[in-house]
């Protein structure tokens, strides 16, 4: 496969190769198509919406789509077209700061830990197994109830989650290098410890941390939608497709179904483009695993 | 090693986890920032009400001491007292798991049931239009949230149709009471053992109706991650000598898959049904929060919208320990299967 190096670290495969690479380039292609779109779109929903997402009756009150609202309106008389168009920038922004959270801090304790071994590493093993044998959810909710609400809350009590997982892959990865030939070997030339970590082993791992991390952003999607479902979110009044999909549970009994229908979507979509991202890479990245 | 040293040494390796998370949810409680107590009033209290809530719920004495009596308290079954009423906590956990375990007892039977199917018959037409479309349906499955999925069903099924109930776990004033045989009464709290032991056959099916679309839900959400094990696992078990010489014995094809291959293939997916215990526990909190269940989940919520977090930490600790003990008996359970893992 041909990769793009930057820095000396093969990272990603070229644009051009990727539709020459069967399903997986597809879904890779298909995956950043469906997230540049929205990512496009929340940024220039304040230009592109109809009405003011939080102003209150701009139509009358749960109207079903008709050409004037397109998706229909709430309970509160808001126009719904507007709300979806806005409503992925608290999600977009919480799924990104998590991810660079695990990132900066899972990444780094598991080179180290799995490099010096020993007492550190067993103790860093402990709790991450134990962080991450826990149900991910009921600790971010509990993390996420007592830091209170807020964007960068959310994104805090979602990477504690996950922090785990990345651990646990950069370990596995860096076990084995560490035994491999061209380590010793860069040892035997008297290589400084961090040359060898972060110059010769993390180039290899950075493939699976990808993969991880772009499932990632699906599963930190998901996590912020399901903590402001059960009322842990950003406040009301910054639109927000989750908070759309809990005020609309109240309204099913009246068969309101644009009011949940069209934010439920958009999550879906957001959460697919970045599964489709992510299964792609790992395919591509793990030749071995498509045979 | 034998099985007795291997459950030994299993043991001994969870209690430094459990001690663990019990610490780490305590920590969680007291110090990050924000003060329970304070939080829990939102300012508008007086002061004097404020240390006589920190008195009561021994929130004024020093943190070694508080967690000293923690862990005293858990050892005898105490989690602590509710924020709202000075109620014991344990008790209401205790009254609202049977729901929660009822709920995740059969979201995991359709779960692995349409996981394993599914998973057996996408290995079977390999690189197929279906093989290609279940996997489609197991990435989409996962990108759903169950929450939404909850509410769509109940949009179709409950509103429109009316075919299920939208919410809640049985018609009120039909709860079964179970069993009395000789002044012993047998009571399990999940409703269609209950109203089985009863004997009444209408209180059952009205239970499995109550149950049927939460745990459609959950078990819809859950299935993927069996789909993509079992289909694995076949695949790689489809290509070894003894499936075909089953094959080339001429028995029949349900006979090759399920009989011969997918036995091979059980072993991964009773650990991933472990495994996935935790994700299914997270799973009912949003499913019981949809579908108005009156579990364990819907009382974390719940304490969470009273700002009870002395509740929250009981809930969230009883929730740990019980996936510990999940682990550590499917961990037996899969070395008492197969003795290469005691090696």
């Amino acid at each position: 496969m041909e990769t793009r190096r930057i820095f000396g670290m093969r990272i990603l495969p070229r644009f051009t190769s990727l539709t020459k690479r069967g399903i997986a380039g597809w879904m890779v292609l298909l995956g950043s198509g469906i997230v540049i779109s929205i990512v496009v779109m929340t940024l220039i929903a304040p230009w592109i919406s109809p009405h003011n997402p939080s102003a209150l009756n701009v139509g009358p009150i749960r109207s079903p789509p008709s050409p004037q609202f397109p998706l229909g309106t709430n309970h509160l008389g808001q126009d719904m077209l507007s709300r979806v168009l806005c409503g992925g920038a608290i999600m977009l922004q919480v799924s990104v700061l998590s991810v660079l959270l695990c990132l900066a801090i899972g990444v780094p304790i598991g080179l180290i830990s799995s490099y010096v071994g020993g007492a550190v590493d067993k103790i860093c093993s402990l709790v991450t197994d134990s962080i991450y044998a826990f149900p991910g959810l009921v600790l971010a909710i509990t993390i996420a109830a007592m830091l209170g609400r807020g964007a960068v809350n959310m994104a805090v009590s979602i990477a504690v989650v996950y922090i785990p997982s990345y651990f646990r892959i950069v370990r596995s990865h860096v076990l084995t290098i560490k035994e491999l030939q061209y380590t010793v070997a860069a040892k035997a030339i008297g290589a400084k410890w961090y040359t060898i970590l972060f110059r010769y082993i993390l180039p290899n791992v950075v493939p699976s941390i990808l993969s991880v991390a772009t499932v990632n952003f699906a599963d930190a999607t998901l996590t912020a939608a399901g903590l402001t479902f059960v009322g842990l979110g950003v406040t009301k009044d910054i639109p927000d497709w989750g908070w759309d999909l809990t005020d609309g549970r109240a309204l099913l009994p009246s068969g309101a179904w644009w009011v949940i229908t069209f934010p439920g979507i958009m999550i879906i979509l957001l959460a697919l483009g970045f599964t489709l991202i992510g299964e792609g890479l790992s395919e591509l990245l793990n030749p071995r695993l498509e045979q | 090693m034998g099985l007795r040293s291997y459950i030994a040494t299993r043991v001994l390796l969870t209690i430094p986890m459990i001690m663990l998370l019990l610490t780490f949810v305590f920590l969680i409680v007291r110090v990050l920032p924000g003060d329970p107590v304070l939080l829990h009033f939102e300012k508008a209290a007086s002061p004097e009400a404020i240390e006589l809530m920190r008195h009561r719920l021994g929130l004024d004495k020093p943190l070694l001491d508080q967690y000293f009596a923690y862990l005293a308290g858990l050892v005898q079954g105490d989690l602590g007292k509710s924020m709202q009423d000075y109620s014991p906590i344990a008790q209401q956990i205790f009254s609202a798991f049977p729901a929660t375990l009822e709920l995740a007892i059969y979201s995991m039977i359709i779960a692995v049931g349409l996981g394993v199917f599914l998973g057996v018959r996408s290995s079977k037409s390999y690189n197929s239009v279906q093989d290609h479309s279940i996997r489609v349906f197991g990435i989409v499955m996962y990108a759903i949230p169950i929450f939404f999925l909850g509410m769509i069903f109940q949009l179709i099924f409950g509103v429109v149709l009316h075919w299920f109930p939208t919410g809640g776990r049985i018609y009120p004033g039909m709860e079964p009471s179970g069993l009395t045989i000789g002044g012993i009464h047998i009571s399990t709290g999940l409703y269609t053992i209950d109203s089985l032991l009863e004997g009444n056959i209408i209180k059952f099916l009205q239970a499995l109706r109550y149950l049927f679309l939460p745990s459609l839900t959950l078990g819809l959400v859950l299935c993927g991650v069996f789909i993509r094990l079992t289909r694995t696992n076949m695949l790689e078990t489809l290509h070894l000598d003894f499936v075909t010489a089953a094959k080339a014995r001429g028995l029949r094809e349900r006979t090759v898959l399920y009989g011969y291959a997918f036995r091979n293939a059980f072993l991964p997916v009773l650990t991933m049904m472990g495994l996935q215990f935790a994700a299914l526990l997270g799973g009912a909190i949003l499913t019981e929060t949809t579908f108005s269940w009156p579990g364990l989940g819907r009382y974390l919520v719940d304490r969470i919208n009273f700002r009870d977090y002395t509740a929250i930490q009981g809930d969230v600790v009883f929730f740990g320990l019980l996936v510990a003990i999940i682990s550590l008996v499917v961990d037996i359970l899969y070395a008492y299967f197969d003795p290469r893992i005691r090696l």
